[in-house]
């Protein structure tokens, strides 16, 4: 058949179509670009892995040395730690890049599709989710070096990981949007990135011998239920009760995709 | 009804205001070229037909739906080749397409026929494979023109299509651009600030200043309204008023050194204009062009108005490397 036939009647059908499945399919569009994107940049999954065994290594090893918390290697308890901190990084500079999207223009043909700012957004959330959990995946696969932890405890690891995943992709779009230059990056790595890494417990345990400031900056932190969470699926050590972690990871979860999708949405 | 439809279109960002209130009628089928300097807000204009920008008062239609009401609709008719380059360039020719498909729900049987298709339009068959990184500045244009058109549109808008570009590539891109209307039978709204270009490829044009439309008819109206025949000159100290009083003169110009005269029936007047000039080197006669349409009308010459902006695309060019790495 004549495919401009074929094509004028599937026109008529698509002015037809249902609005939600016309924004599932701009979710999947938005999503399947993120992907073939990571694909393409093999360099980039390598130094996300790299970077954090070596942090357990180096850092690990060298502290680890010395001392073990709750009868756990240090190393091994660091583990759930850098885990978190691979997910924090990796997601907000993930969606941070939209920031550089929109000064190369790449979004602006996006932009004008006719699919709504919301679909565009989760597109970008699942694309960023994809990456970390691919990245994550690796990681656990070296879980074997680290003889305390629980195997079978992974799969909730994961899913805390992936919820995790979601908030900080979210609130690295929503700053992103704010941003216009690339100064933004530091900005944001200065007082948003690194805070909440040093601030979670990830490197050390959360008690009373921390000092008072320093106990209530942690537990103002939601990455610390995402680090005492997956600590507690990996080495059964934890500060909170694991609903409270989830509890509190699933809210900020849902706080950060209302924000971001609004201020994704306004962004200019 | 006109496909396209605007009536007292205007945009203010602030105190600036952008578009002044711009009514036009396009039908289907035309290719209708929006002329004039750099900044006198055709951008914008197209921005607001595309549903990007919100004007600021006014109301235009596309295909028979409102651009504020029906946002939706608009987008799924209307298809857009931006001023700067928006390729994915970490994506191949071919994957760039494919994201535009998907985004506009070309349905996947005929996708793939449609994008083949598109990438034979522009000759870019053996490259498709590659990262568009790689292309030259007249590749990404031609892979540009023909994602606009891959979703169908009933209008195409074309923003400074040969923007950067040299001589040569500008002149395939424009025979791309007929190929394309001519193939597709869509209506094509183009911006462009090289007048003599325009002319060959519009079927009607606005001339577009400080956000208004100040000329609007075909190529050869406006060139009539001049009334006549352009006389170039080069001569030292011209006798400008003695010209601009001679009854068969309409217009005297100067520009760069050389005496621009608009005359009626240059033939039977040459003549006597010359017996009236003194220290004459050297004289030519031309048929006028646009952008003598332009100088008449506002008194200045759009080619040295437009200070290029290739700051700006200078810098897109050099921005053709992805994510920083
Ligand atoms: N986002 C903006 N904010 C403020 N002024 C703008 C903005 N965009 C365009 N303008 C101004 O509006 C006018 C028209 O711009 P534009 O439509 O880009 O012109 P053109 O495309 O004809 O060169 C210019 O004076 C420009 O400086
Ligand atoms: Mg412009």
């Amino acid at each position: 058949m004549n495919p401009r036939l074929v094509i004028a009647r599937e026109g008529i059908d698509l002015m037809h179509e249902g609005h939600f499945k016309r924004e599932l399919r701009g979710i999947y569009a938005v999503w399947w670009r993120e992907f073939k994107i990571f694909q393409r940049e093999k360099s980039r999954v390598v130094a996300s892995v790299v970077q954090p065994l070596l942090w357990l290594f180096l850092f690990g090893s060298g502290v680890g040395a010395s001392f073990s918390v709750g009868g756990v290697n240090y190393r091994d308890y660091i583990y759930p730690g850098i885990l978190s901190m691979s997910v924090l990084f990796g997601s907000v500079f993930f969606g941070l890049y939209i920031i550089w999207d929109r000064k190369i223009d790449v979004l602006k043909a996006v932009l004008v599709a006719p699919v709504s700012r919301v679909s565009i957004f989760f597109g970008k959330v699942l694309g960023g989710c994809t990456d970390i959990i691919i990245q994550v995946l690796i990681l656990f696969a070296f879980s074997f070096l680290f003889p305390a932890v629980n195997l079978w405890g992974i799969p909730l690891a994961l899913g805390i990981l992936l919820i995790t995943a979601i908030a900080m992709v979210s609130l690295g779009l929503a700053i992103g949007s704010l941003f216009e230059s690339l100064e933004g990056f530091q900005l944001v790595a200065t007082f948003v990135v690194f805070p909440l890494f040093f601030l979670s417990g990830a490197l050390f345990p959360v008690d009373e011998r921390l000092p008072i400031w320093l106990q209530g900056a942690v537990k103002l932190n939601p990455l610390t239920y995402t680090v005492d969470g997956v600590r507690y699926a990996l080495l059964g050590l934890n500060n909170f009760p694991l609903y409270v972690d989830i509890g509190i990871i699933v809210v900020f979860a849902l706080l950060m995709i209302i924000m971001g999708s609004i201020l994704f949405s306004r962004m200019k | 009804m006109a496909i396209i439809e605007t009536r007292a279109l205007a945009k203010s960002y602030g105190k600036i205001q952008a578009v002044r209130g711009i009514d036009l009628s396009i039908e289907k089928g035309e290719i209708f070229g929006l002329l004039g300097p750099n900044g006198a807000g055709k951008t914008t204009t197209i921005g607001m037909l595309c549903t990007i920008l919100r004007p600021s008062s006014g109301s235009a239609s596309i295909a028979g739906y409102d651009i504020v009401n029906k946002p939706a609709e608009v987008r799924r008719n209307v298809g857009i080749v931006f001023q700067d380059l928006t390729l994915d360039t970490i994506l191949t020719g071919i994957e760039n397409l494919e994201l535009h498909a998907r985004l506009y729900g070309i349905p996947s049987v005929i996708r793939k026929a449609r994008i083949e298709e598109m990438l034979d339009l522009v000759d870019l068959k053996d490259r498709a494979h590659d990262i568009t990184r790689t292309y030259s500045g007249g590749m990404r244009r031609r892979l540009e023109l023909v994602r606009g058109l891959l979703h169908r549109p009933a209008v195409l808008f074309l923003d400074e299509p040969t923007l950067g570009l040299d001589p040569q590539t500008r002149a395939r891109i424009w025979d791309y651009i007929k190929k394309m209307a001519e193939n597709e039978g869509i209506t094509v709204v183009l911006t462009t600030h090289y007048m003599e270009e325009a002319e060959q490829v519009c079927d009607r044009v606005g001339i577009i200043d400080y956000g208004r439309i100040i000329a609007l008819g075909t190529p050869e109206e406006l060139k009539d309204s001049l009334g006549g025949y352009m006389v170039v000159m080069r001569v030292n100290d011209p006798p400008l008023d003695t010209l601009r009083g001679l009854p068969y003169v309409s217009g005297v110009a100067l520009n760069g050194g050389m005496v621009e005269i608009t005359m009626k029936e240059a033939h039977l007047h040459l003549p006597d204009l010359l017996s009236r000039i003194r220290n004459v080197e050297s004289v030519e006669t031309r048929a006028p062009t646009l952008n003598d349409v332009f100088i008449k009308l506002t008194g200045r010459d759009i080619r040295e108005e437009y200070t290029e902006d290739t700051g700006g695309w200078v810098e897109s060019a050099a921005r053709y490397r992805q994510r920083g790495n």
